[in-house]
């Protein structure tokens, strides 16, 4: 199942995690819950990979709308528990130029708090 | 094993152009790479590689029915070809994408596919005209494989 297993409001952090392939599909279901904690006001997001192990371009250009999205309101992506393929796919097309990536969520939380 | 006597033994798939089809390639790859020994990374590589030839098989070929893959197994590498039947496309005309120029305008932010493909593999050609494409990919094995 491609899904987002949860979505969590970490102080001003909204942390979505995910299970199976990041997809289009996939893809597009965080960018929707994204744009909607956006329309609240918030501007930091972290999506946790762990359960997500396999990508594919599609669903890695979608994150690509959302570094966009980002941008315009001076915002922040991150990303944690990377599969090893997902983070070698991420620094290929750039995405790591302008998203940081954390080991484990509490990492990331750390950092971006 | 049953295949030491063969000669560059080949597993052949045919799927059919249905959404996330790919996975069901992306498994018997994952099965290759174990028989050959190749490392995690490489499997990794291979994977997210014939992901992308598949969906650009499925979405660019304009192919009416199936796709075919096949995987060689040869002594120093593993060879993997993806066929389909659809328009053709000129790989020479295909832009190299640059995240830079995805995010500075409205365009799609699509258009990864090939570039991923030349960066995990050690060697890509493509064959196409307008009967179809074949796409080749060369994962060699290293000498402790």
């Amino acid at each position: 199942m491609n899904s987002i297993t949860n979505v969590e409001k970490k102080i001003d952090v909204v942390v979505i995690s995910t299970e199976g392939y990041l997809n289009k599909d996939l893809g597009e279901s965080i960018l929707v819950i994204a744009k909607e904690h956006i329309g609240e006001g918030f501007i930091k997001f972290l999506i946790n990979l762990k359960d997500s192990n396999i990508v594919n371009s599609i669903g890695a250009s979608i994150m690509i709308e959302l570094i966009e999205e980002l941008q315009d309101k001076d915002g922040a992506l991150a990303f944690c528990s990377l599969a090893p393929i997902v983070e070698k796919t991420f620094t290929i097309m750039g995405l790591t130029k302008y998203c940081s990536t954390y080991e484990s969520q509490e990492a990331a939380l750390s950092a971006m708090a | 094993m049953g295949d030491n006597n063969l000669k560059n033994p080949t597993i052949e798939l045919k799927l059919p152009i249905i959404e996330n089809m790919e996975l069901v390639a992306t498994q018997t790859a994952d099965v290759v790479s174990r028989h050959m020994q190749l490392s995690e990374e490489k499997s990794g590589e291979i994977t997210l590689a014939l992901i992308e030839a598949c969906i650009n098989a499925f979405e660019h070929s304009s192919a009416e029915d199936e796709i075919y893959i096949h995987f060689i197994i040869c002594d120093d590498n593993l060879t993997i070809k993806v066929i389909d039947r659809g328009a053709g496309f000129d790989s020479d005309n295909v832009e190299t994408p640059s995240i830079e120029q995805k995010l500075a305008s409205d365009e799609r932010k699509r258009g990864w596919g090939i570039m991923l493909i030349k960066e995990l593999m050690d060697s890509v050609s493509f064959e196409s005209d307008h009967t179809g494409t074949t796409v080749t990919m060369v994962k060699k094995r290293d000498e402790n494989e």
